[in-house]
């Protein structure tokens, strides 16, 4: 082979493209390089040329400016968006703050509630131990209740009590929650019984409230809307008792 | 530098290693810094929004030199610039035996004159002989840059490096004049 042939091997030798061609592609030619000056300064020159045009061609350097631009453009753009992924974080958090809030709305409530009891049974316990606990003493419910008028914003019916076991002893203007109510003292046997009617809206404590009895320092309360009107009654009576003269007031009410 | 997206990074990751190299051969092809910014910044969104059918496995940084090649080649400058370009020719003189390029620069040592040199051959043989001894890609990645077979890379290749030593050989003998 003449040295015009081995040179045309030389772009491939000088661009190490050994792993392309096979580990012994070039071991011809570098054993005729050793033996033939001329073509060894040539494949020489080769290779110093590529390194020299390598060092010149990295000539130009962006700015820090472009640079800045680019990889603004090409950043992954961070959109709030509605995704399907946000959905159950999102309904999570809504959950967490709406339980605490209907908590927070409901203990305010009870502890509201618990309060106004205290306040009724209070209030039924002083009425007992005074020497006067009615203002309007009369077992005659057309009695008791006209002596209302003009003293609430509200009016309510007593039901018929001669053929039951409840005894009207009459009745008095209390305020409840700053609002005028009327309590109303029932006895049954050696049992007295306090009957608070208020208005449903001024009697915010027991807003909400529906229907319920409890047991109160061993008293037993009932409670009640109806007709826009709170009725409590709080009385020593078993809850039987109590109930039952619910029954008779609701009755009463219907009418 | 083997690049092959095998392990998917995000884009930016996998791109931004290369903007350097990517500015630079833009300024080659385009000889203005202006028009290299406008092709790498174009090179870069056609990439972007090309990114999810990029197929792992193969070479990203031949991926994104095909995208700005081309890029360059559809744009004013290098529609004018391929117009001159005869990628047949195979006439390229060959540079005369007494006097070899490459030992007068080794003497001398004039980058400037190998820079003028690229800057005067066609941009065919500018960009190959760029990705081969700049870019430092085998042929199998030069062939994916440019879109054309390994053979095909050879023989360009040598053409260009021919091409560029007669360039040189003319200028060192004007030089001397």
């Amino acid at each position: 082979m003449i040295c015009n042939e081995w040179r045309e091997q030389f772009d491939a030798y000088v661009d190490d493209a050994s792993a392309e061609r096979g580990p012994d592609e070039f071991a011809s030619l570098e054993e005729h390089l050793r033996s033939c000056p001329s073509c060894a300064a040539e494949a020489l020159n080769r290779v110093q040329l590529k390194r020299a045009t390598r060092a010149a061609a990295a000539r130009y350097v962006p700015s820090p400016t472009f640079r800045l631009r680019i990889e603004k453009s090409i950043k992954p753009k961070r959109k709030l968006l509605w995704t399907a992924a946000w959905i159950p974080g999102l309904a999570g958090a809504i959950a967490a703050v709406l339980l605490v809030t209907v908590s927070a709305l409901i203990w305010t409530r009870h502890v509201a509630h618990e309060e106004a009891v205290a306040q009724l049974l209070d209030m039924h316990i002083a009425t007992l131990a005074s020497p006067n606990p009615v203002d309007v003493v009369s077992t005659d419910r057309h009695t008791v209740k006209p002596w209302f008028q003009g003293k609430l914003p509200f009016t309510f019916n007593l039901p018929e009590f001669e053929y039951s076991p409840y005894k009207l002893l009459g009745g008095k203007l209390v305020y409840v929650h700053h609002s005028p109510a009327a309590q109303l003292l029932f006895e049954l046997r050696k049992h007295d019984l306090s009957v608070f009617i208020t208005q449903e809206n001024q009697g915010a404590a027991f807003s909400g409230m529906g229907q319920s009895d409890m047991r109160e320092k061993g008293f037993t309360v009932e409670s009640w809307n109806q007709d826009g009107l709170r009725y409590v009654i709080v009385s020593d009576a078993g809850p039987t008792e109590v109930r039952a003269l619910g029954d008779l007031l609701k009755s009463a009410a219907r009418q | 530098m083997a690049d092959y997206a095998g392990d998917f990074g995000s884009f930016e990751d996998l791109a931004m290693p290369h903007f350097v190299r990517l500015y630079n051969f833009a300024c080659w092809l385009t000889h203005d810094s202006v028009a290299a910014e406008d092709l790498v910044q174009e090179t870069y969104m056609k990439a972007l929004r090309g990114f999810s059918s990029f197929q792992q496995g193969t070479n990203f940084r031949a991926w994104m030199y095909r995208i700005l090649r081309n890029t360059f080649l559809t744009s004013q400058t290098g529609l004018k610039a391929a117009a001159t370009t005869d990628l047949d020719d195979e006439r390229s003189p060959e540079p005369a035996d007494e006097l070899t390029p490459e030992s007068i620069l080794l003497a001398r040592m004039e980058m400037e004159t190998i820079q003028q040199a690229l800057e005067a051959l066609p941009v065919h043989f500018r960009e190959i002989i760029l990705l081969c001894d700049l870019e430092e890609m085998s042929y199998q990645e030069i062939g994916q840059a440019l879109g054309i077979p390994a053979g095909t890379v050879m023989s360009r290749l040598s053409r260009a490096r021919k091409a560029m030593r007669t360039l040189l050989i003319a200028r060192m003998e004007g030089a001397r004049q």
